[in-house]
């Protein structure tokens, strides 16, 4: 790793909160912590600050190595960094694992201060609007009163969304990318298929795995290769894959023979090495729960009515996960409300994966929208 | 203040304080003047990715969109002034756009390159070609154009819409024209409500 255009090597650090939280289903997180990184240099004023929400399977490692050895940057090494659309020289960036993650913050692999074991399935369901509160904790901790922007993609945007709606006065900018105001029946549909492989696999023991000392791999495996069919879009799969045969002709068996079952299954058992089990399914029941439109009659415009920040939303056609219909249903009631929206509906053939990509035109928008707000506070 | 002279034309024509729905924006220049100088509040729509992206620049409202599609994204009587500039003679739709964009504003303004200018009719009735002029710059087999008009057709197309004139004006070049305008104008301007 030597780029010049990378933020480098980066510390992750641990923030602990004693103020207790309480959530939305009722239950209380008597105190918590957040694993968090920092990129670039918060200003005199503190108004350079963003805060990058992470997506389903995402952390607080948003760009940049954790060691001169590191192969993988962090998940949006392409967006964040110095000269790159959110550009580190003049933003100061702040990469966060949700409550509930496996990565460090509070979550199931976490141990519960009541038992002294590790939450596993007791950890609580959280959901969008309390990891809001909880990033505004943080923002407190990091003297910032309010983001320059709160941007994300997919589960990210819904943060993004969620923080103009419930902290008006504490964010200028929201980046609303590749999402929706709330999932479509077909995810919440995709999203059960995908816990259900989690939850019926014999090593899932009710969540409580760590107590049996196994990983429900077979069913987090399942439900990464299904996920990750569904964020793709034929176009692009097909363009990388087609129907190359692994040893050239068919086996006659149920092992590989196609290339995409070998990249599906290869991508399947990388992440159940990785992801905990049990963060999985609160995640996904993180995004099925979010509406933000339910409190206010599921109105969306009434919902939007109070927001003070800006609106950038990006869309791709090829998206079929979060199609552009989802946020352009946001956009309309941006619109009627008579809030500000930058739209831009980019084509793209990697599907939902594209707002991790670096096509043209995304990129572009990104860094005319992050230029726009570096001029308002003159760097 | 400099403005391109026909889109000056429309900003001249729109009162302060507006709310204004600009359709196929471009760069969003005219929606720029009109928020910077007039105190408007709006949004540009444009399908064009460079446009949107220069539009963007200036910071104004723009949402990219397709206008065959319709104006779903706006709600019923949202806007003072609608404009279309430039746009109408490119569009399938026609009839339905104008009584869309009657739906969502009080008033609109339609910019059209007019058919009837002289240099037009002079091409096609006594050279017997297409016409190609200055706001018509394309051959036939490749122009976005396919709905002509002349000031009189669309004059009658407002009609049987019901839909009232309330000012018109011609361009030729960047000169106001006010004698024989469908003769003598190459762009024609429609205040409509």
């Amino acid at each position: 790793m030597n780029h010049s255009d990378s933020v480098g090597i980066v510390v992750p650090q641990s923030f602990a909160f004693d103020t207790p939280l309480r959530l939305q289903n009722g239950s209380i997180l008597p105190h918590f912590t957040l694993m968090v990184e920092t990129y670039g240099r918060l200003n005199a004023d503190k108004s350079n600050a963003v805060l990058v929400c992470h997506a389903l399977s995402g952390h607080h490692h948003v760009a940049g190595f954790h060691s001169p050895n590191d192969k993988h940057p962090g998940w949006w090494d392409n967006m964040v960094g110095p000269g790159k659309p959110l550009d580190t020289n003049r933003f100061f960036v702040v990469g966060v694992n949700n409550l509930g993650g496996s990565h460090g913050s509070s979550g199931p692999l976490s141990t519960n201060p009541f038992t002294g074991k590790a939450y596993g399935a007791d950890f609580p369901l959280v959901t969008v609007a309390d990891w809001v509160n909880s990033q505004a904790m943080l923002a407190d901790r990091l003297g910032i009163a309010q983001w320059a922007a709160v941007m994300g993609g997919s589960l990210g945007g819904m943060q993004a969304l969620q923080w103009a709606i419930d902290y008006p006065e504490r964010i200028r900018h929201a980046l609303v990318i590749a999402s929706a105001p709330k999932l479509s029946t077909q995810n919440i549909a995709f999203n059960d298929v995908a816990r259900q492989a989690i939850l019926t696999d014999p090593d899932f023991h009710g969540g409580h795995y760590a107590d049996h000392g196994t990983v429900p791999r077979r069913g987090l495996r399942i439900a990464r290769m299904m996920g990750h069919i569904t964020y793709l879009a034929e176009e692009g799969l097909g363009k990388k894959f087609g129907r190359q045969l692994r040893s050239g002709s068919y086996r006659f068996d149920y092992d590989v023979d196609f290339e995409v079952e070998s990249y599906l299954r290869y991508q399947g058992d990388k992440f159940a090495d990785a992801f905990d089990a049990n963060t999985y399914l609160l995640m996904t029941k993180a995004l099925d729960y979010f509406d933000p439109a339910k409190a206010f009659g599921h109105n969306l415009k009434a919902a939007v009515a109070g927001t003070q920040a800006r609106f950038f939303v990006a869309s791709f056609n090829s998206d079929w996960r979060f199609a552009p219909e989802r946020s352009q249903e946001l956009v309309q009631a941006l619109v009627a409300a008579k809030k500000p929206v930058q739209y831009v509906a980019l084509q793209s053939s990697h599907g939902h994966d594209a707002f991790l990509m670096d096509d043209t035109a995304y990129m572009q928008a990104v860094r005319i929208y992050f230029n726009n707000i570096a001029q308002e506070f003159g760097a | 203040m400099r403005i391109r002279d026909d889109l000056q034309l429309i900003y001249d024509w729109i009162p302060s304080g507006s709310r204004v729905l600009d359709l196929g924006c471009g760069d969003g220049e005219l929606l720029a003047a009109l928020v910077a100088h007039k105190h408007c509040h709006g949004y540009g729509v444009e399908i064009d990715t460079d446009s949107v992206l220069a539009a963007m620049q200036r910071g104004i409202n723009v949402i990219q969109a397709d206008l065959e599609q319709g104006l779903q994204h706006f709600e019923d009587a949202s806007f003072d002034v609608i404009v279309l500039s430039q746009t109408i003679q490119a569009m399938q739709n026609t009839e339905t756009i104008l009584q869309d964009m009657m739906r969502v504003a009080k008033e609109a303004i339609v910019s059209f390159p007019n058919f009837g200018y002289w240099k037009n009719r002079l091409q096609i009735g006594l050279l017997g070609h297409m016409p190609v002029s200055e706001r018509m710059p394309y051959q036939w087999y490749n122009t976005p154009n396919i709905h002509w008009c002349t000031l009189q057709d669309f004059d009658q197309l407002c009609a049987q819409n019901q839909l009232t004139v309330r000012e018109r004006a011609v361009m030729s070049g960047s000169r106001r024209i006010n004698k024989l305008p469908n003769l003598r104008g190459s762009l024609a301007f429609y205040r409509v409500g």
